[in-house]
């Protein structure tokens, strides 16, 4: 445990000593944050609206009309941001020869890659972080129930792992940041697609994508729900990808 | 202390180690001598576990490196040809990062570190950051990361590349004292290196040992008949002719001409020492005996002949 704290500490120290921290963070906070302000207005002119129509007319939910559509289109920001977050996480290490300091210190290739992990889900928290400055001023002006808020941000750190887990095995794979943060772009956007491309296909292949995507899980998280459905196949996709990573670097070891 | 048997590596069809096997007594310091691409590095990365051979078994401080990684790992010290450093990392914090990951218990860190930077003089640059230093202090910090935990087993990829004349006199003074309470294994293409540090040499070249033997062993046996060399000043008289003409003497060969000068390799039969005879032919016909010195085969010629030998022999079976 310690070995794995060591490299998830050394991992967050070198987020922040670099300008990736700050520019995934920042690009984060700003979109975000510009996108919360538009909705809000929107928000607060249809509760007037409603308000004027008078009794009998529903009431409208700030949960569901509000926080849900922010988190679920905030989240297209991820796209773009979180494979700068894993691209280096092997690739530099890969080509600065640092690998070599890794796997000749009496660490096993498991503590190695949980930390990666940890490293790159700690800066991505600290991204959701900044969201919370958002809930903190809606509790603050208004009621929100907070079960569903919890749950949302469960399932967007599921999520986000599931990420992690794919920008881990593909930066793993080659020494070049540059084609790792594209080649993990192009994998996401193809995961995001999948409900896209559902909706052409026939009722049984339809099915399946929907299963396969990543995004779709999230929908009863948003709502609410925890249903171990997700979080078994949230789960098993972060430790599949985990599990390749491991494999990867050991297919590495006898190339040499 | 270390022991490669039969060690084999090879890389898709091509074979950069072959059947290498060597020891290493606890406390002593063994040269890896041979040319770039002679299949050092491979051999080094194997003993410290960063790949596995094809065949055969590197066995460290009693520990098998592939069946007991972290026990091996715990007690090996590695600098590998080009620092691991992390750039963006100050030398203290990156030395504080490697001690914690080989397992320096936490309260003794600080001070281990510490310790180790004024050990490899490193101290004046601790608070700057590894991308910033000079291709001789990164070499420096380098060394600490590998003596950080004070490992029974250093490995050494050509720890003096890279560093001024002083800092190499320094390193090296360093590895000897190393050596005595570490076994090291250092790789070098540099032949003094290897003369004045080590007590053994294993000389690799393409992937097979051509050679182990203490570096005087080696000098001795190749060194066969003796020869000289001799700096005549002989006023336009001939000169070979008078050397080759005493007895003891097999051949004269003019090697150098500086003006009036004339320099002569004199090559002696087995068992006969001609200084005598030829400074005395000098000095009777009234020349001027400018130099005289016995030519010992230095550790490059030895190093060459081997390496050279090896190919014509390895050529000839194929």
């Amino acid at each position: 445990m310690n070995n794995i704290l060591a490299i998830t500490h050394k991992e967050l120290k070198s987020y922040f000593a670099s300008p990736i921290a700050y520019v995934v963070i920042g690009l984060y906070a700003l979109v975000y944050g510009y996108y919360f302000y538009a909705a809000v207005r929107f928000f607060e002119r249809q509760s007037i609206q409603m308000a004027g129509l008078g009794a009998g007319t529903p009431a409208v939910n700030i949960n569901e009309q509000l926080i849900r559509p922010v988190f679920q289109y905030s989240m297209v920001v991820f796209l773009i941001v979180l494979p700068m977050i894993t691209m280096r996480t092997y690739s530099e290490e890969k080509r600065s020869g640092t690998m070599e300091l890794l796997l000749t210190s009496p660490v096993t290739d498991f503590q190695i890659i949980m930390g990666k992990f940890l490293g790159a889900m700690g800066l991505y928290a600290a991204m959701l972080g900044v969201t919370l400055i958002h809930m903190v001023l809606l509790f603050w002006v208004s009621r929100p129930e907070w079960m569903p808020i919890l749950t949302s941000y469960l399932g967007m750190l599921l999520m986000g792992g599931c990420f992690m887990a794919v920008g881990l095995l593909i930066s793993s794979l080659t020494k070049n940041q540059i084609v790792a943060v594209v080649a993990t772009f192009a994998v996401f956007m193809m995961f995001w697609m999948i409900n896209w491309i559902a909706q052409f296909m026939g009722p049984t292949s339809q099915a399946v994508l929907n299963y396969l995507s990543i995004t779709s899980h999230l929908e009863d998280f948003m709502g609410g729900v925890i249903d171990t459905k997700h979080v078994v196949y949230y789960l098993s996709f972060i430790a599949f990808g985990l599990f390749l990573t491991a494999r990867s670097v050991d297919v590495e070891r006898w190339r040499g | 202390m270390i022991e490669v048997q039969h060690l084999t590596k090879q890389y898709g069809p091509f074979t950069a180690v072959h059947d290498v096997s060597f020891k290493a007594e606890r406390g002593e310091i063994l040269g890896f001598l041979g040319p770039n691409g002679a299949g050092k590095t491979t051999t080094m990365r194997v003993i410290t576990g960063y790949m596995p051979p094809t065949d055969g078994k590197a066995i460290v401080a009693g520990y098998d490196v592939i069946e007991q990684p972290i026990e091996a790992k715990l007690r090996t010290g590695y600098l590998p040809e080009t620092p691991p450093l992390y750039p963006d990392m100050t030398v203290r914090d990156y030395l504080m990062f490697c001690a914690r990951i080989k397992g320096v218990p936490r309260g003794d860190r600080a001070t281990r570190v510490k310790t180790t930077m004024e050990r490899t003089r490193i101290a004046d640059v601790a608070n700057r950051q590894c991308a910033k230093l000079s291709k001789g202090y990164r070499q420096r910090v380098g060394l600490a990361q590998a003596l950080l935990h004070n490992p029974d087993v250093l490995i050494l990829d050509e720890p003096t590349a890279g560093l001024d004349p002083k800092q190499i006199i320094e390193t090296r003074r360093l590895i000897k004292e190393l050596g005595g309470e570490h076994t090291v294994i250092l790789s070098t293409h540099i032949l003094p290196e290897v003369s004045q540090t080590c007590q053994r040499v294993v000389i690799i070249n393409k992937g097979r040992v051509v050679a182990v033997d203490t570096p005087e062993n080696l000098t001795s046996r190749l060194q066969g008949s003796g020869s000289l060399y001799i700096e005549i000043d002989s006023m336009g008289a001939d000169a070979q002719a008078a050397l080759a003409s005493i007895a003891g003497v097999s051949g004269v060969t003019v090697s150098e001409r500086h003006g009036a000068a004339t320099g002569y390799e004199v090559a002696m039969a087995a068992d006969h020492d001609v200084r005598r005879e030829l400074a005395s032919t000098v000095v009777s016909r009234g020349w001027g005996l400018l130099e005289m010195r016995p030519m010992r085969m230095s550790l490059e010629e030895i190093f060459l002949s081997l390496t050279t030998e090896e190919t014509e022999n390895t050529e000839a079976v194929q």
